[in-house]
C-alpha cells in the first residue's frame, strides 16, 4: 500500500492533545456517507486508542491537508490509507520515545488504550498524552512503520454507529443551512430564466420601499439581493422587476441524441484487442443495438447554501463543496486575492453525490458580501437548483457483438458518445458566478473525462474494440454525479450482453460466467444467484398474463479494478398501465477489507435507491430555451411506496485492499431492472426511464410485431 | 406590516416580529433558532421543513406566521424529554436511519404523528404516512425498519 504524499509531515494529519485526545486531520469532507466515522475507525484502530478518544477534522483550509476532491468512492482508500500510515508512523515514533523513557526494549513494550506499558512491570507506563507533553512530532510519515494486521483489528470491521447522527436526530444545527454568524445578511438571487439569456433592463425601483433591504447587486447578468431577513430577501428577490431575453440554446428533446452524435468528436480508443473485422467475418451471428440514457439532477433535497464573509481583502467562506482546495482556488481568482487569504471551512451540505450548486453558491456569496462588506448568507431556491445545478450528462451507446457456431461472443464493439464528466470548478470560469458576472458561457472543459468509467467491462471477450467519442457541446450544464459515465455504460453493456444470452437461449448468468475468470468477480456473480434463488434458464419467460413477473442480473466491477458487484432485481410489470414495480434487489458485494460493514450497507441501499430511482423515473426535461425539470413535481424521485426490498450480500476480504463503497453498487440497478422487464414481457427497454408510458409503447409495438 | 406574533413553540410562549405572511419555517430558524426543520423546496412537496401543530405534521415552508395562532408547535428539539430521545429519535438513531441526514426531521416528525394516531401501523400504512417526505439518499430500507422499532419502543413506554 503506497502513501500518497510520503513525504508528508505527521504532524499535518495526527495530534495527541494533552488531554489523551487525538485529533485527526483529513482534506476530505463528510458528503453524508459517514466516512467521518470510518476515517476515525482507522485512526483509533492503528494507534490503539478508544474510538471516543478520535476526533477528525475535516476539509478547513486553515487545518486540513490539501486532498483534492471527496469523490470517486475514494475517500477510504485514498485519505483512509493516508490516516492509516500516519497513525502507525505516531505509534511507531511512541513505542520509541516509550522505549527511552521507560529504558525498555521495543519488543519489551505492549500498547492498550492510548498508553505503552512495559508488558512484564506494568508499573512502568506512559500515556500517549504523557510522551507527547503537547509537542509536535516533528516527523514525516515514511511510509515504512509498521502496520497492524488485520486479524488484530478490534475497531476497523465493525458497525460502530455513526457519531454524527446523535446530533441529526436532536435537531441540532450541523448542516451548512444552519450556520449563523453576526451581522450576517440574507440574499437571494434573480436568476435569468434559462442558460445564455441576456438581462435587457432591471428596474430597481419596483423594490425601493421594500422593508428590510440592504441592496440589490448587479453585475452583468448576476443579480443577488441582500436584506436583513430571510424572508425579506425573498420577497424583493420575487418583486424585482428585470427583463430578460431568452434564446434558443437547446436541441429539442426528441433530437437530443442525434444533435450529441452529429457533433466533431475527440475520440479515443480504451481498448483494443484481436482483430475485430476478422472476427465480425468469421462470427456466424451479429447483433448490433443503441442504448439511450438522459440528463440526470443530483436532486438535493436540501438546495444549495452558503456563508461568505469578506473583510477587506481576506474571506472566510463557510461551504458545502466537495472540495475545499479546489474551490478556495477558484475564489481566489474569482476576487483577484491570493490564495491564502481565502478560508474555505467544509460544513455539511444535504446529500450531493457529485457537483451539485454548492461551489456556485458559495461564489454567489462571496460576490454578494464583498458588495455589502458584511457576512451574506445565501440559500438558492428549489427550482433555482434544479435549473443550474450540473448535470449528469446524457449518453448514447452503440453495441454491436458477433458470435460463433456456440452462441459465445467473439467480438465486442463498444462506442459511446459522451460530453465530459469533468467541469469542476477548479477554475474561476467554471463557476456559473464567473459565467453570469462576465455574461460569458462556461468554456469547453481543457480535458474531457468520466465518459469511459466501466466503458470497459471485465469479460474476456476474444476481439473486441471500446471507443470513448467526446462530445464538445453537452447543451445543458453537466458535471460530476455519482459513478460518471460507469452507470451509464453499465446500463448499456449489461443489457446488450443479455440480449446475446437471450439470443442464444442461455441462462443469463450462466452465459456471464462463460467470459469471466477472475476468481472474485465469478464469486460475486454466483453469490448473488445464490442469494437470489436464481432459477436457471433463458430469458424470457414468455408470461402472457396481465400481470407479469420476471427477473434480471447484472453485473460490473467498478473502474474494471475496485469494488465488485452483482444485482439480482425481480420486477412486476401490469401490462395494462405499463407500470413496473420492482419488488427486490438482491446485491452481493465486494468491496476488499470492510472498515465498517453497517456503513457499507447503508451505501449499497442509497446506491441501490437511488440508481432504482433514476431508471424507473428520472430524466431532466426541457424545451428549446430552457429546463422544464423545475421542481419534485416535474422530476419525481422514489417515493417510499416504491422502494423495494433490499437484500444484501458483503463478502470481506481482509487481506485485500479497502476500496470505496460509494458508487459501485450504483452502476447495476438500472440494467438489472430492465433485463428483468425483458425476462417478464419479452420487451427490451433500451432508454431510461422505464416510465409507465414507455412500457406501454414497448408492449404495443411488440404486440404488432407478434 | 410587521407584528408582534405570539406562538408557542416546544413548550415556551414567544413573542416575535414579522409580517403576517412570513412562513412559520423562516420565523422558526431565523427568529427563534430552530435548527430541526429544514427548507427543502418551498412548495409543501417534500417534508423536510416539518413540524408538529398539535398533533399533526405539518409542512412550516409556506403556513403564513399569523395563521398559526398559539396552537402548540413542537420541533424536533422538542421531541426530547429532560435531555432525553424521544421514542421514535432513539428508534432512528439505533437502525442508523439515516445518511446525509437532511430529511431526518420530517421523517421523525412524520412517525411521531403517525404512532399517535395509529400506534401499530401496517407496512402500507407507514409508506403512505412517509411518501410525503422525500429522501434522495435512499435511506428508505432503514427508514422503515426505525419506524417499526419506534412503534415497539412507544408500546414499552406506554406499559
Amino acid at each position: 500500500m503506497a502513501a500518497r504524499k510520503p513525504d508528508a509531515w505527521l504532524d499535518d494529519w495526527i495530534a495527541i492533545g494533552t488531554d489523551g485526545m487525538v485529533t485527526a486531520f483529513s482534506g476530505k469532507v463528510e458528503l453524508g456517507t459517514g466516512v467521518r466515522t470510518a476515517l476515525a475507525q482507522i485512526v483509533a484502530e492503528e494507534l490503539d486508542v478508544p474510538l471516543e478518544r478520535v476526533r477528525m477534522v475535516m476539509g478547513d483550509t486553515a487545518l486540513t491537508p490539501d486532498e483534492g476532491y471527496t469523490a470517486g468512492s475514494m475517500t477510504i482508500s485514498s485519505s483512509g490509507t493516508a490516516l492509516r500510515l500516519a497513525a502507525a508512523e505516531a505509534r511507531r515514533a511512541m513505542l520509541e520515545m516509550a522505549s527511552e523513557r521507560l529504558d525498555a526494549t521495543l519488543e519489551e513494550l505492549s500498547v492498550q488504550e492510548g498508553a505503552i506499558t512495559v508488558t512484564h512491570d506494568p508499573q512502568r507506563s506512559l500515556t500517549y498524552a504523557e510522551l507527547m507533553g503537547g509537542k509536535r512530532f516533528n516527523l514525516r510519515v515514511t511510509d515504512q512503520a509498521p502496520l497492524k494486521p488485520p486479524e488484530t483489528y478490534q475497531i476497523v470491521g465493525t458497525s460502530v454507529p455513526r457519531e454524527d447522527l446523535p446530533r441529526k436526530v436532536a435537531g441540532q444545527p450541523v448542516f451548512i443551512h444552519d450556520v449563523r454568524v453576526p451581522e450576517m445578511l440574507h440574499a437571494r438571487l434573480v436568476r435569468p430564466p434559462s442558460s445564455g439569456a441576456k438581462l435587457m433592463a432591471m428596474d430597481e425601483s419596483s423594490v425601493k420601499d421594500m422593508p428590510g433591504l440592504v441592496k440589490v447587486v448587479q453585475r452583468g447578468d448576476f443579480i443577488g439581493v441582500v436584506a436583513e431577513r430571510e424572508e425579506q430577501a425573498i420577497r424583493a428577490a420575487r418583486q424585482l422587476h428585470v427583463q430578460w431575453q431568452a434564446h434558443r440554446v437547446y436541441p429539442r428533446m426528441e433530437d437530443l441524441y442525434r444533435a450529441l452524435r452529429e457533433q466533431p468528436t475527440e475520440d479515443r480508443v480504451l481498448v483494443e484487442q484481436g482483430n475485430l473485422e476478422q472476427a465480425f467475418a468469421g462470427a456466424t451471428r451479429q447483433a448490433h443495438a443503441t442504448y439511450y440514457q438522459p440528463y440526470h439532477a443530483h436532486a438535493s433535497i436540501g438546495p444549495s447554501c452558503a456563508v461568505a464573509d469578506v473583510q477587506g481583502d481576506r474571506v472566510t467562506v463557510w461551504s458545502s463543496t466537495q472540495g475545499p482546495y479546489p474551490l478556495r482556488g477558484a475564489l481566489a481568482e474569482l476576487l483577484n486575492f491570493p490564495a491564502d487569504n481565502v478560508h474555505l471551512i467544509h460544513v455539511e451540505g444535504a446529500g450531493c453525490y457529485g457537483q451539485n450548486g454548492s461551489d456556485d453558491v458559495a461564489a454567489d456569496a462571496v460576490i454578494l458580501s464583498q458588495a455589502v462588506g458584511r457576512p451574506v448568507r445565501v440559500l438558492w431556491s428549489r427550482a433555482e437548483e434544479f435549473l443550474w445545478e450540473p448535470k449528469s450528462p446524457a449518453m448514447a451507446v452503440e453495441l454491436h457483438g458477433g458470435l460463433d457456431s456456440q452462441g459465445s461472443v467473439v467480438a465486442w464493439e463498444y462506442q459511446v458518445w459522451s460530453p465530459s464528466h469533468a467541469r469542476r470548478p477548479r477554475v474561476a470560469n467554471q463557476l456559473l458566478t464567473a459565467q453570469l458576472l462576465a455574461g460569458e458561457p462556461a468554456p469547453t472543459p481543457r480535458f474531457s473525462y468520466g465518459a469511459e468509467r466501466n466503458a470497459p467491462t471485465n469479460y474476456a471477450f476474444p476481439a473486441q474494440r471500446v471507443t470513448v467519442h467526446y462530445v464538445p457541446d453537452s447543451f445543458l450544464r453537466v458535471s460530476s454525479f455519482r459513478s460518471l459515465g460507469g452507470s451509464k455504460n453499465t446500463f448499456a453493456n449489461e443489457s446488450f450482453i443479455d440480449e446475446l444470452a437471450a439470443a442464444v437461449g442461455a441462462d443469463p448468468i450462466e452465459y456471464r460466467l462463460r467470459y469471466l475468470h477472475d476468481p472474485r468477480e465469478r464469486a460475486v456473480l454466483a453469490a448473488a444467484a445464490e442469494k437470489a434463488d436464481w432459477e436457471s434458464r433463458p430469458s424470457p419467460r414468455t408470461s402472457e398474463s396481465a400481470l407479469a413477473d420476471g427477473r434480471g442480473v447484472a453485473f460490473a466491477r467498478y473502474e474494471n479494478d475496485q469494488a465488485i458487484v452483482a444485482c439480482v432485481a425481480e420486477v412486476q410489470v401490469e401490462r395494462d398501465t405499463g407500470v413496473v414495480r420492482v419488488k427486490r434487489l438482491v446485491v452481493a458485494h465486494d468491496c476488499g477489507l470492510i472498515i465498517n460493514p453497517d456503513g457499507v450497507r447503508n451505501q449499497i441501499e442509497g446506491n441501490l435507491i437511488q440508481s432504482l430511482s433514476r431508471a424507473l423515473k428520472e430524466e431532466v426535461e426541457f424545451d428549446e430555451t430552457r429546463i422544464t425539470s423545475v421542481d419534485w413535481g416535474t422530476y419525481p424521485i422514489l417515493t417510499f411506496s416504491e422502494v423495494p426490498a433490499i437484500e444484501i450480500l458483503l463478502i470481506d476480504r481482509p487481506d485485500q485492499p479497502a476500496l470505496g463503497a460509494g458508487e459501485p453498487a450504483t452502476v447495476i440497478t438500472a440494467p438489472a431492472v430492465a433485463n428483468a422487464i425483458f425476462d417478464a414481457t419479452g420487451i427490451r427497454l433500451r432508454q431510461t426511464a422505464f416510465t409507465p408510458e414507455r412500457v406501454r409503447e414497448a408492449l404495443s409495438e411488440r404486440g404488432k410485431t407478434d | 406590516m410587521s407584528d408582534q406574533i405570539i406562538l408557542v413553540v416546544n413548550g415556551k410562549r414567544h413573542t416575535v416580529q414579522a409580517a403576517d405572511d412570513t412562513p412559520l419555517l423562516y420565523v422558526l430558524r431565523n427568529e427563534l433558532g430552530v435548527t430541526g426543520p429544514q427548507y427543502g423546496c418551498g412548495e409543501e412537496a417534500c417534508g423536510a421543513c416539518m413540524v408538529l401543530i398539535g398533533d399533526q405534521a405539518t409542512t412550516s415552508c409556506k403556513l403564513p406566521v399569523s395563521r398559526v395562532g398559539t396552537s402548540r408547535i413542537t420541533t424536533l428539539e422538542g421531541l426530547m424529554e429532560e435531555g432525553e430521545l424521544h421514542p421514535v429519535q432513539r428508534a432512528f438513531l439505533e437502525e442508523q436511519a439515516s445518511q446525509c441526514g437532511y430529511c431526518l426531521n420530517g421523517m421523525i416528525i412524520s412517525t411521531a404523528a403517525l404512532l399517535w394516531k395509529t400506534p401499530h401501523p401496517s407496512d402500507v400504512q407507514i409508506r403512505q404516512a412517509l411518501d410525503g417526505n422525500l429522501c434522495r439518499c435512499g435511506s428508505h430500507p432503514r427508514i422503515l425498519r426505525a419506524v417499526h422499532r419506534a412503534e415497539a419502543l412507544s408500546a414499552e413506554r406506554e406499559d
